[in-house]
């Protein structure tokens, strides 16, 4: 290993017009080194590597690629000095195949013409060599979005990536999959490859980081090795305090039974069959897949019921349109806040209002503005969104700040359920502690809380009692003591041993 | 529901991209045409020219108004014309038909043909609303068919040739009357913008229509039952377009089935001139009233200063895709928050 940096930054900021996103930040990675940027949403972790990938250009400071200095003007400048990048959004076209996004723009073959075949083949290699499980014929809208995440990588594996950045590249994958990208990170770096990752997951990183720069309101916090910190220390340079314990202590008080599925049929999902009570939080852990997040869709009437019965206080609702079972008191809360949550180009206020008018007060043909107003500002105070992020486009607000804009949308309906799924995808720890003392607050007021996630610990800590899912089927219900993260993982495969 | 300005929501740095942000490109356009065409003809700027022009625009404002809430709606509609077309005919053949029915009752005939034009629309309005709403074909191809059907019926029911004989108080009262000294068709329209500025941004329907356009999927999670908010857009746009059927019927006082041939490109010039965003979930009554006025005042401004007819057609194409470029570039802006 030589002593200069496969990539270096000098006094590298990024201002736009009224914000420092980035300032005076110097970062460095040496070949063969897995080095994690963590901060906070909007500490400028975005920022950097979108400077760093030629997304962006810097404001001052300069970037230094093999100890020479570079400037670029494009994502393809990057490119062409060998830094990839894996954006968190991703870059495939879901109406093409695995192999032809693959080599987009690259394709071999004579002239004009594609060689098919000899694409097929080489995105087969490639793909066998990194090691993931992904057919190269399949249209890349009809696979899982951990597939789609493995396309995203290896299509940057197409070049000769001397730097190789992935942003948040775990989001969204199963633990097997994530240990699948481990191994591979692993290879890569043995390769000389230097290696920037990005991650919100402490426990995650810490099996493979060698240094952490820590970010926070746009400034370098400090740059550490992984051997030589912790945990806590990380999360107190990440938030500027120390932060005991993110979950709070939810008293259980268990009363009437408000929602009964049973043995609910529908697309992904398998005979499903639970109880949901008045002060008490329902837990639902399960892989990416499992069907946890669609038997809740199914039994709002988002996507269809096959058979089985839902019933609400006794009274039968299966199949009926979803309005009127928010009218009737079950609201819930969808985990894809940007395509299906949110109107982006809204303020925050505007996107409150309209569930305010269509949950609290139905009454009558006309808005009565100050009356809203005063509502939502009650709603907001509740959430914890500050003032001045009300009024903006919510699209410009982090997503933390999206995920309040969400949650207090919820409470625009005065539900009796609430059904949280994914409450705190892509949210910082500040945000989370917040989402978390509301559902406490919810719960203790005699509702009732359904929290699936994808997150274990977050599901333990939250829930009085754990039903696990694998393969469209509950495969355990955990309470008490039995709420382990190793006795839930025992069952995230389920028992039969079939596959879908 | 006009939300309120924070004191520190992002600095921006100019007055000229403030405006732009909020308002569209609709002030600096109508700027541009106040000067251009004050330069090109000395009867442009006079009180006497502008209140034709405002008196003109009426009938564009009224369409535009409609095509206003399903652009709202997050689609568009390309069969007002037809819908204009049709209820003038339809409301014209059955006023001539009740005329001998109650001689006595002109007034009733003159009801009793409205009523079917504005059942002509409603039908219209219907089936593009439940093509879009319920069976989700895409906005343009559905009014692009069904204007193709509606033109096509209104040619067959009249056999090309326009209706005439209406009784003679309609064209009266709806074309040329006045009340108060104020030409009837501006009265109506007049009560047309009030209802509809109450109607969007009093009521919970006009709140419930911003939301489907701005995101269907999450009006759906809110409770929202899109399908009838479609719906009651799309019908509502094409009783307003039968309104200035009517109106047109009134003044030109024969029931035509070649009216409202460029009224689709116009109203929608109008509205996306005005701020209208082609994605759903903007636009402001208020700016859609001045959208109508504009279009109208450049093809004053250009009859005025003698550009030919063909060059207008040119000049409005080129007008509606300069303020869809616009409308991207505001987008992107509203986005990224600079």
């Amino acid at each position: 290993m030589t002593d200069t940096p496969m990539i270096q930054t000098r006094r590298l900021t990024r201002v736009y017009p009224g914000v420092v996103a980035l300032e005076d930040v110097d970062f460095d990675v040496m070949a063969g080194e897995v080095h994690v940027l963590f901060g906070e949403n909007g500490a400028g972790k975005s920022t950097l590597i979108s400077l760093l990938a030629g997304a962006n250009i810097p404001s001052e400071g300069e970037i230094l690629v093999d100890g020479r200095r570079v400037r670029f003007g494009s994502v393809a400048d990057a490119q062409a000095a060998g830094i990839y990048t894996v954006f968190q959004e991703f870059s495939l076209i879901p109406t093409m195949t695995v192999a032809q996004n693959m080599f987009l723009g690259r394709e071999p073959g004579y002239g004009p013409f594609t060689d098919h075949r000899a694409m097929r083949n080489a995105a087969q290699a490639l793909l066998d060599s990194l090691g993931f499980d992904v057919p190269t014929g399949a249209v890349v809208a009809h696979l899982s979005r951990a597939q789609q995440q493995m396309v995203e990588i290896a299509k940057a594996h197409r070049g000769d990536p001397k730097v190789l950045i992935l942003d948040e590249p775990t989001a969204s994958l199963t633990d097997r999959e994530v240990d699948h990208l481990f191994k591979t990170i692993l290879r890569l770096r043995q390769q000389g490859v230097a290696i920037i990752y990005i991650s919100h997951r402490i426990h995650e990183f810490e099996r493979i980081a060698d240094r952490v720069t820590v970010l926070r309101d746009g400034a370098c916090i400090g740059t550490t090795l992984m051997a030589d910190t912790d945990e806590a220390t990380l999360v107190e340079m990440m938030v500027g305090r120390a932060i005991r314990d993110i979950y709070p202590q939810i008293a259980h008080m268990a009363g009437r039974v408000l929602l009964e599925v049973e043995n609910l049929n529908a697309w992904g999902v398998r005979g499903a069959s639970l109880t949901a009570r008045r002060g008490e939080v329902l837990g639902i852990a399960g892989l990416v897949g499992s069907g946890k997040s669609r038997l809740f869709r199914a039994l709002m009437g988002i996507q269809p019921v096959r058979s089985g019965t839902v019933r609400w206080k006794s009274a039968d609702i299966t199949g009926v349109p979803t309005r009127h079972i928010m009218a009737a008191g079950i609201h819930y809360l969808t985990s894809d806040r940007k395509s299906e949550g949110l109107d982006l180009a809204k303020s925050g206020w505007q996107n409150l209002c309209i569930d305010l008018m269509m949950g609290r007060d139905t009454r009558g043909t006309f808005i009565r503005p100050r009356a809203l107003r005063d509502a939502a500002a009650d709603i907001f105070a509740t959430v914890e969104l500050r003032e001045s992020y009300r009024p903006k486009p919510v699209v410009q607000l982090s997503g933390g700040n999206q995920q309040k804009v969400l949650f207090a949308k919820s409470l625009g309906h005065e539900a009796e359920l609430y059904i949280f799924d994914e409450p705190t995808v892509g949210v910082d720890m500040g945000t989370r502690a917040a989402i978390y003392g509301l559902i406490r607050k919810i719960c203790l007021s005699g509702k009732a809380v359904i929290v699936i996630s994808s997150d274990l610990p977050e599901v333990l800590n939250l829930a009085h009692r754990v039903l696990v899912m694998a393969e469209g089927r509950i495969s355990a219900e955990l309470t008490g003591d039995q709420r382990a993260e190793d006795n839930v993982l025992r069952h995230f495969f389920d028992e039969t041993g079939e596959t879908a | 529901m006009t939300p309120p300005t924070g004191p520190d929501a992002a600095p921006q740095d100019n007055l000229l991209k403030r405006v732009f942000i909020r308002v569209g490109v609709l002030p600096f356009f109508l700027g541009i045409a106040l000067i251009v065409f004050t330069i090109l003809s000395d009867k442009f700027l006079t009180v006497q020219n502008l209140v034709n022009v405002g008196r003109q625009s009426v009938y564009l404002i009224l369409v535009s108004l409609g095509q206003m809430l399903v652009l709202i709606s997050g689609g568009f509609d390309l069969s007002v014309g037809t819908v204009i077309a049709l209820s003038s005919v339809v409301s014209a053949t059955v006023m001539v038909a009740m005329v001998p029915v109650f001689p006595d009752a002109v007034w009733l005939a003159i009801a009793i043909g409205a009523l079917a034009g504005f059942g002509a629309a409603i039908v219209v309005g219907g089936i593009n609303g439940i093509g879009v709403a319920v069976f989700e074909v895409s906005p343009f191809i559905m009014t692009l068919g069904v204007s193709s059907v509606g033109a096509g019926l209104a040619l067959f029911l009249t056999g090309g040739i326009p209706v005439s004989g209406l009784p003679y108080a309609f064209g009266n009262v709806f074309g040329f009357g006045r009340l108060w000294g104020i030409p009837v068709p501006v009265i109506v329209a007049a009560v047309c913008i009030a209802l509809m500025w109450v109607f969007m941004s009093r009521t919970r329907l006009g709140a419930q229509i911003y939301a489907v356009g701005g995101n269907i999927k999450a009006a759906h999670l809110s409770a929202i039952n899109t399908r009838r908010t479609l719906m009651i857009a799309y019908i509502l746009c094409a009783l307003i377009a039968a309104l200035t059927g009517l109106l047109l019927t009134a003044r030109i006082e024969s029931g035509e089935a070649n009216l409202g041939g460029t009224i689709a490109l116009e109203s929608i010039a109008a509205c996306v001139i005005a701020g209208v965003s082609l994605r759903g979930g903007l636009g402001r009554v208020e700016n859609v009233v001045l959208g109508g006025f504009f279009i109208i005042l450049v093809q004053n401004g250009m009859n005025l200063a003698q550009v030919s007819s063909y060059m207008q057609m040119v000049l409005l194409g080129t007008l509606l895709i300069l303020a869809v470029i616009f409308d991207q570039l505001r987008f992107r802006m509203i986005m990224r928050g600079r």
